[in-house]
């Protein structure tokens, strides 16, 4: 706390946030500025999701490494619920998800926490998979074997194994001369994370206003009616800008390495926001959230940070210049 | 549709339950399983043109799961809940210590004999009489629990309780996704997302052939799969 740059961080994003709540309740106050009103929702709601990522991040932050690596594990265990419930899976898989849920999901945060990246980077996308082709085979129902195994995977991997590399950025010695044994998880590994999430977010409201401003040609125009090109460029020169303005936050890049990181985050984000898409166009569904009414939809909000999470820790890994083993 | 015939019955403040059999410890196991089968199945419960409600009622739901009325029964607020009884078959569940422990101590469920079905002891005047004129009855019409997710055709107890006690209220309820928590035949929950919908009362209309009132029960709870 008394570190001036995760204050100066802090106070930032609180006065960011402050601002963008009060446009979003003034255009919800004033109906007649002519803006479509579902829009207006759809922005306040996110606004709402801000506010309660940042709150449950400060808690994490507040009380230390082991706390965040938990509360990341319940957002994976939560989100590959939603992957799952959406996912049409046969009685022969319920064995298999039951340990996918409960031991291999458990297991990987816990090899997280104990900083044991040698085996946690191969454990689910290896061992992970081994199991899952292996015990639906033996449950004996061999009707679309591979798409059914292949989609459990897919679930393991983006909502479970990719996110966790955000949790991981605790454990990366940034703040320590490269020599030290244990590293030592101070606001410094949490300013990375913050940076983390706040380029994922803000590229994401980037992709939304170029798309808006200037977007003309469509990516893919059956799996996402409103990201285009435009919107793809636009984020990523924009998300690059303010990374590489705010590189004091994020302990070893220099502003270049950080513009990179920011590009690259920006391109990252998308391809998860697409990929989510298209799983979603598949089941006809518009979002995670309404797939069983009452949920939040977990994934919704946190598709773009999955796929971005571990290309900005091995960008970390690199510009550190450390071996993590 | 019809209003009950007796329409002091939704009116009238709740009268206090009996003295009741279940001791604390009991008490406090259905509450901490109804818990924890809320946060394994990720239950949401919605009420359709309907409100929770101490009279009695009738619910009636589709069959998937053994979670199934642990569920509905954990979802009703506890005023509704404590008056409320699951109605199971007595050949699963009066097998094994634990599993009559749970029925008769903690759920308070009445048991009826699948097999054993006689004209002088139908399970409907059984229900009827246990009821009282004070509590609610969670029911499965279907019989047994499907094993593709499909509703299947409902049995006729649903329409002689009906007959007999018209003023009951009859209320559809629709259980989703719970046969991919808890599939026939497993018992290791896998933790989805599962939703519980509640939805306006029906009764039996005057004259109402048994085919019809069925089907159009079945109907009722099939819509609030779509809604």
């Amino acid at each position: 706390m008394n570190d001036p740059r995760t204050l100066a961080l802090i106070v930032g994003v609180l006065a960011l946030l402050s601002i963008v709540t009060a446009v979003g309740q003034f255009l919800r106050r004033h109906p007649d500025r002519g803006l479509d009103p579902a829009a207006v929702r759809s922005f306040n709601s996110r606004i709402r999701g801000w506010w309660i990522m940042c709150t449950v991040l400060a808690a994490a932050f507040w009380l230390g490494t082991t706390a965040t690596v938990v509360l990341f594990g319940l957002v994976s265990f939560w989100a590959l619920r939603e992957f799952i419930t959406l996912t049409p899976t046969r009685l022969g898989d319920h064995r298999a998800l039951f340990w996918v849920f409960f031991a291999f999901t458990p297991a990987h945060y816990v090899l997280v926490s104990y900083n044991r990246y040698d085996i946690y980077s191969v454990f689910l996308p290896l061992y992970g998979t081994l199991f899952v082709l292996a015990r639906v085979a033996i449950a004996g129902d061999s009707k679309r074997f591979l798409e059914r195994t292949a989609k459990i995977q897919a679930g393991l991997v983006v909502c479970v194994y990719c996110l966790s590399f955000a949790a991981a950025l605790l454990q990366l010695p940034v703040a320590t001369p490269p020599s030290a044994e244990a590293p030592l998880p101070g606001t410094a590994n949490f300013r990375l994370l913050f940076f983390l999430i706040l380029l994922v977010q803000f590229a994401d409201c980037m992709q939304y206003v170029w798309s808006r401003m200037i977007g003309r040609r469509l990516v893919a125009a059956s799996v996402s009616s409103n990201r285009t090109w435009e919107g793809l460029l636009g984020s990523a020169v924009s998300t690059s800008l303010l990374a590489s303005v705010l590189w004091w936050a994020a302990p070893p890049y220099q502003p270049w390495e950080a513009a990179l990181a920011g590009f690259v985050i920006s391109l990252m984000g998308f391809a998860g926001g697409m990929t989510m898409s298209a799983i979603k166009r598949d089941r006809g569904v518009t979002d995670y959230g309404t797939l069983v009414t009452g949920h939040g939809g977990v994934l919704d909000r946190i598709d773009s940070t999955c796929f971005a999470a571990p290309v900005f820790y091995h960008i970390t890994l690199l510009v550190t210049d450390v071996a993590v083993l | 549709m019809l209003s009950p015939a007796d329409p002091h019955l939704t009116t009238r403040p709740p009268a206090p339950v009996k003295g009741s059999s279940r001791s604390a410890v009991c008490h406090a196991a259905g509450l901490t399983l109804a818990a924890i089968a809320r946060v394994l199945s990720g239950a949401s419960v919605r009420w359709i043109s309907s409100q929770p409600d101490t009279c009695q009622r009738v619910y009636f739901s589709n069959h998937t799961s053994h979670l199934d009325a642990l569920l509905i029964w954990s979802s009703l607020p506890r005023v509704v809940r404590e008056r409320t009884r699951p109605v199971a078959a007595k050949d699963y569940w009066s097998r094994g210590a634990v599993r009559r422990w749970l029925a008769e101590k903690v759920f308070d469920a009445l048991l009826i004999d699948r097999t054993d079905i006689k004209v002088h002891q139908s399970p409907v005047d059984l229900m009827l009489r246990e009821i009282g004129d004070t509590k609610s009855l969670i029911v499965f019409p279907e019989g047994s629990r499907s094993v593709n997710g499909e509703i299947g055709e409902f049995k006729s107890g649903l329409y002689y309780l009906a007959k007999k006690r018209p003023e009951l209220e009859l209320v559809p309820v629709h259980v989703d996704n719970l046969n991919r928590v808890l599939p026939r035949g497993e018992f290791l929950p896998v933790p989805m997302l599962s939703c519980i919908t509640f939805g306006p009362p029906l009764w039996l209309e005057q004259q109402e052939p048994k085919v019809d009132f069925l089907a159009r029960a079945r109907r009722a709870v099939m819509a609030l799969k779509e809604s």
